[in-house]
């Protein structure tokens, strides 16, 4: 796919690169009741970066999320985006769940277009080209499939070029073949338009494949702060990809291995 | 998708007209043989008149002026009465459905009153109002208040509200919110509640028309009763009918237009 920089007469979706948030997450805390659900969490996350947060569920990974989008408020510590602390929602960052709430009243492109103010037409069938679903602009949701259904989803989430794109397992619900499809749609847009990216997974293989780094949180806490520094697009078969990926299961579901001797890819490891 | 579609746009043209037929063959037959039976004499004029005395008195009585007076009557005080009632109940439905704390203030007022038969009004209404038109669109407007005013209010309260916290994520103003999700979401369910209201809006008129009446299709009727005259007593019950059916058939468009994405309309 191309990068767009004219549509349709519009300049606005010129590719600013460095477009992408800054994140600095300090001694972040919430907890709902009395329940600890994130505690004391240290985490930076530079422009354009793409983040991806594993662990099981309960974890508090989506909670971390929730916070970044500003649906909820810490209990303690800060969240500073480009240097100015977050407050309320946040209105640089858009949100794709894990259902697509899409509203099945609406067509497929008034979805995209949901709360844009100017041109909204014409954006919405660029996010629509961009997700390749620029021919059924006029369908109701209910006629698509459930991977149609979260193209939809992501490019709602992209219309209004977010710098923060925060995703809470969007491809959870889906089966593989189309996943591994949405994995390389997003990892493409996220290449052109340089947003920064978080992705909250339970998918080791998700996780590596499209992280710059991976994050295991582990009841409330980071405990593996793991950069992924192979190249993309990422070959899931390669021996590097195998060995990340049973480095980081093993990490969550606290296995012992026998030390391998040297591995072919040793990967910095900086728990916290 | 295409499958339901094409099943759904091609049936009613390819299968006509036999399949279409089928519906109609046992009403029609009913109707031959009661027509047989009453030309025998079998079945007393005082019982049931025969079918084509009805279509007789129906001619009659319109060319007389006289039924399109009194079905305007009823149309009018069932329209006028269901307008008030309504408006009251969706308003009401409305502001609790989106307000928690008139939900609080309201709610246990009004299912306590729903639990009122509002039938057994009558006497008291009559006391109230008199025997004339107030006391008629009084009881029309609170029979048809209820199913509209619960409808509305579940229709709101049973909104996903997964929904609601993407329209805020997505940057939309509380009026952009009603407009696009709150009030498309209850949409289905407020036009349910439509439908039973009207259901209610006849009956209610039915038994206000035949208690105390100068004018109207049950005036006609308890006027006819007394001068033993079935037909146009047969001929006011099948224009009650009537009305009944064009008032399910206009919902029925309402949901073709308002809700052309739903499943029930078979997309």
């Amino acid at each position: 796919m191309m990068t767009q920089i004219e549509y349709q007469g519009m300049s606005i979706h010129s590719v600013k690169y460095e477009n992408g948030a800054r994140l600095k997450i300090q001694n972040l805390s919430k907890a709902f009741g009395d329940f600890q659900v994130l505690k004391d969490i240290n985490l930076e996350v530079s422009p354009g970066e793409f983040v991806t947060v594993v662990g099981k569920s309960g974890c508090g990974k989506s909670t971390l999320l929730r916070l970044l989008g500003g649906l909820d408020q810490p209990t303690q510590g800060q969240i500073y985006q480009n240097g100015q602390v977050l407050q309320g929602l946040n209105r640089d960052a858009r949100v794709m769940f894990q259902d697509s709430r899409l509203l099945p009243w609406r067509r497929v492109l008034d979805n995209v277009s949901l709360g844009l103010k100017h041109q909204a037409q014409q954006q919405g069938q660029w996010a629509l080209d961009q997700v390749g679903l620029g021919d059924r602009p006029q369908q109701w949701i209910m006629q698509l499939s459930g991977g149609q259904r979260q193209r939809v989803a992501l490019a709602r989430a992209l219309v209004s070029q977010p710098r923060l794109l925060l995703l809470d397992e969007p491809l959870g619900a889906l089966d593989a073949l189309t996943r591994i499809g949405m994995q390389n749609l997003i990892e493409t847009l996220w290449q052109e338009q340089r947003f920064t990216a978080l992705l909250v997974t339970h998918d080791v293989e998700e996780a590596v494949c499209l992280g710059d780094r991976v994050i295991v949180i582990e009841e409330g806490n980071i405990t593996l702060n793991l950069p992924i520094t192979l190249p993309r697009p990422r070959d899931t078969a390669s021996v590097p990809f195998a060995e990340l990926k049973v480095q980081i299961l093993d990490r969550i579901l606290k296995r012992q291995r026998p030390p391998v001797s040297e591995p072919a890819y040793t990967a910095p490891l900086f728990a916290t | 998708m295409q499958i339901a579609q094409s099943k759904t746009s091609a049936s009613p043209w390819r299968l006509l007209p036999l399949q279409q037929l089928i519906p109609w063959i046992v009403p029609a037959g009913l109707i031959f043989v009661w027509q047989v039976l009453s030309q025998l004499g079998l079945l007393s004029t005082r019982i049931l008149p025969a079918p084509t005395a009805i279509v007789q008195a129906a001619i009659q009585l319109t060319l007389s002026g006289e039924l399109i007076a009194n079905v305007g009557i009823s149309l009018y005080r069932a329209l006028v009465g269901f307008l008030i009632g309504g408006s009251i109940g969706f308003g009401l439905g409305l502001l609790n459905g989106i307000s928690p704390i008139a939900e609080r203030f309201l709610d246990s007022t009004v299912q306590m009153i729903r639990n009122i038969p509002h039938l057994a009004l009558i006497p008291l209404v009559i006391l109230w109002f008199g025997i004339g038109d107030p006391a008629r669109l009084f009881l029309v407007a609170l029979g048809v208040f209820f199913p509209i005013y619960i409808n509305t209010f579940h229709g709101i309260r049973s909104l996903d509200p997964n929904l609601l916290e993407m329209g805020e994520v997505y940057g939309l103003r509380p009026r952009e919110l009603f407009w696009t999700i709150i009030l498309p979401g209850a949409l289905p369910s407020i036009l349910v509640g439509l439908r039973y209201a009207l259901g209610i809006m006849w009956v209610t008129l039915i038994v206000a028309e035949t208690i105390a009446a100068n004018s109207g299709i049950g005036y006609m009727a308890m006027n006819a009763r007394e001068f033993m005259q079935t037909d146009v007593v047969v001929l006011s019950i099948l224009m009650y009918a009537l009305l009944g059916k064009l008032a399910d058939s206009i919902v029925r468009v309402l949901e073709h237009w308002w809700l052309p994405w739903h499943p029930s309309q078979g997309i």
